[in-house]
């Protein structure tokens, strides 16, 4: 893992004693609240419904476990004892209190944490796969790329106030995108060209909100070297003609269809063309240097792991089902990436108690080299299992209640907090997502793998365009209402949704929801998914079942 | 507005981001039952008296919003109001 320098650590110090007198002047009156809410944000902190809200960015979502820990103390200590992971591999805290806010930031940065940019019209957090650097289906880790985007991004003095907020996914797996990297103000998917050399292919203008898109293909292979050049350009394109006068229209993706893919590369390589002697080609060493800090852990020989873990999977049915849903091939021999659910049926998905935080990161340091990853499926990964110690480490997720079987199936359901605690929200988002968890997990494992995705309100935090089954809370004359979405994807055959019809009231969302899955039950052929279904069917037999009579 | 709907003055409250909502007299309350409750030809005058005092107000974001009473409760009329005033609907369980 990336660990700080001398000056990372001096300049977090620095910002946390500039923030413990921002608050001080504010609580003593010499800040106004329009004065001061820039400041906040700059922190991470939000106001909200019910207390101020905390996000704390997870750089690409790799957590050491003295990280985790300190996420659990912050969750016992300065909250009601719980966090809530979120779609964008970070942690947020709905329940926090302005005057504690200083020291929380300063206990945070005794381990390399912090909340800037996680809000405002700038750089956000860098995602990634979470299971970069271990699966065995990806070209090279993506993560020194992403840190290497992380610094230069970091408070980048040309593009701290950029039109809108910018978002950027890197993936290293051909194949298999387990970063939504289309659906990213800017999509890098790492690449070999003819010649066999590494590089990136460049996505940009994907995003979701009220004018969801794809993001369209920029360059088809940019070399490493050019990697930050070619990024400032694209930035440099945007802050220039991005509009300001609109906050519905600041989105590079708005820019992106108003000018066209064309005239924007045009743009983009012009202003490559012309600047890329500005001393951001990435030297070698540089590279290297902090490759290294994402160097393998030294795995044990596991050879025999295999037959140890075979003889136990025959034996209990459960296990072998939680190993079937929740493991992933790992590219060494004898271990396993291994997902833990943190959506428990009915319980609302994402949220972690400071208990179990610390369980997961003792887990870490037992059994995964001390790391754990964030998805921005809401869940958690330990990247580095041996198989051979699989069993224990379920049963013992099992004792702190993370021991569910369902990653990747119906009540794996991405929900952002909706209304009940989200000031810009329409409608809840929560109690739909447990009230579904708690029907469908029965039925789970005839179904299949299955997307269902919900927000709760046009922001689309919860990403419900690109669920195999959206959902989109609305408010209607005071009453709850779902807007729902079929046939979206986020992974390498990203789609997005088609809205099916009339939006159904709270009640009926349970009822619609079985009604489209018995239809795809129905209608689909061999082992195919929802969405493949879907795109062979069409919308026709979905819509008639979900608004069938009764 | 709804029908036999008055207005009260709410806001968070500054130190902890608490739903506060005007009692009068400069004061502010975390419960919903001690707001002031006025017509709507006098929820101007109520919102500029809440926001009058010696600085930092005790409440940021300070708003009007619909509320009925119920008996002896005051209860407010959208579902998001209702959610500031007594919590979210989904309290946080661990098996």
């Amino acid at each position: 893992m990336y660990r700080y320098d001398e000056f990372d650590r001096r300049f977090l110090d620095e910002r946390v004693a500039q923030y413990r007198g921002q608050v001080a002047r504010r609580l003593s009156g010499q800040l106004t609240e329009d004065e001061f809410r820039p400041l906040r944000l700059m922190n991470g902190l939000y106001l909200q419904l019910h207390a101020y809200m905390l996000r704390v960015s997870i750089p690409y979502g790799t957590l050491s476990s003295d990280q985790l820990r300190m996420l659990a103390h912050v969750a016992r200590t300065y909250d009601k004892g719980y966090g809530h992971f979120t779609t964008r591999q970070n942690i947020q805290y709905n329940w926090i209190k302005l005057e504690e806010s200083p020291e929380i930031l300063a206990d945070l940065a005794t381990v390399e944490m912090h909340g800037i940019q996680t809000s405002g019209n700038s750089f956000r957090n860098i995602t990634t796969d979470p299971f970069a650097g271990v699966t065995e289906d990806e070209i090279e880790d993506p993560r020194p790329w992403c840190e290497i985007i992380r610094q230069w991004s970091a408070l980048h003095p040309e593009f701290s106030f950029l039109p809108r907020k910018f978002k950027i996914a890197v993936s290293a797996a051909a194949k298999h995108d387990r970063a939504a990297v289309k659906m990213h103000d800017l999509g890098l998917y790492l690449r070999r060209n003819e010649a066999g050399e590494v590089g990136f292919q460049v996505l940009i203008g994907g995003g979701l909100g009220r004018t969801p898109y794809l993001g369209l293909a920029l360059r088809e292979f940019l070399p490493k070297r050019d990697l930050l050049a070619y990024l400032e350009a694209a930035l440099r394109v945007y802050n220039q003609y991005g509009r300001r006068d609109n906050i519905f229209k600041a989105r590079i993706k708005i820019l992106v269809h108003a000018l066209g893919i064309e005239k924007l590369r045009e743009e983009v390589e012009a202003e490559f063309d012309a600047s890329s002697k500005d001393g951001l080609e990435l030297p070698e060493a540089a590279v290297d240097a902090i490759t290294k800090q994402f160097t393998p852990p030294s795995y044990a020989d596991a050879a025999g792991d295999d037959a140890i873990l075979q003889r136990i999977l025959a034996a209990d049915p459960l296990f072998a089902r939680w190993v079937k849903n929740n493991t992933h091939a790992h590219k060494v021999p004898g271990h396993a990436i291994v997902s833990i659910s943190l959506k428990p049926p009915g319980r609302p998905p994402g949220d972690c108690s400071a208990s179990q935080m610390e369980a997961i990161a003792a887990l870490a340091d037992e059994l995964s080299f001390g790391e754990i990853r964030v998805t921005h499926e809401q869940n958690l990964v330990l990247p580095h299992v041996r198989k051979a110690a699989l069993h224990e480490l379920w049963l013992r997720l099992a004792e702190a209640g993370l021991g569910s079987a369902n990653i990747g199936l119906a009540s794996d359901i991405i929900a952002c907090p909706g209304l009940d605690y989200c000031g810009l929200a329409t409608a809840r988002s929560i109690p739909i997502a447990q009230v579904l968890g708690e029907r469908l997990a029965a039925r789970e494992e005839a179904i299949g793998k299955l997307a269902i995705k919900i927000s709760g309100c046009i922001n689309a935090c919860g990403h419900h365009h690109v669920g195999h089954i959206g959902i989109l809370g609305l408010d209607k004359n005071g009453e709850e209402f779902y807007q729902i979405t079929i046939g979206g994807s986020d992974d390498e055959h990203a789609a997005i949704g088609a809205v099916a019809g009339p939006a159904v009231a709270a009640k009926d969302v349970p009822r619609a929801v079985d009604r489209l899955i018995d239809a795809y039950l129905h209608l689909r052929r061999g082992d195919e998914r929802f969405p493949e279904t879907y795109r062979r069917v069409g919308m026709n037999p979905f819509k008639e079942a979900l608004y069938a009579a009764g | 507005m709804t029908e036999n709907a008055q207005k009260l003055a709410t806001g968070n409250r500054l130190r902890d981001g608490v739903p506060v909502y005007f009692a009068g007299a400069g004061t502010w309350s975390p419960k919903v039952n001690d707001a002031v409750l006025v017509e709507a030809d006098a929820a101007e005058a109520l919102l500029e008296e809440a926001q009058t005092g010696e600085k930092p107000l005790p409440a940021v974001g300070v708003e009007l919003i619909e509320a009925v009473r119920e008996g002896k409760r005051i209860v407010p009329v959208t579902l998001r109001e209702k959610i500031r005033a007594f919590g979210p609907t989904t309290p946080f369980r661990i098996s």
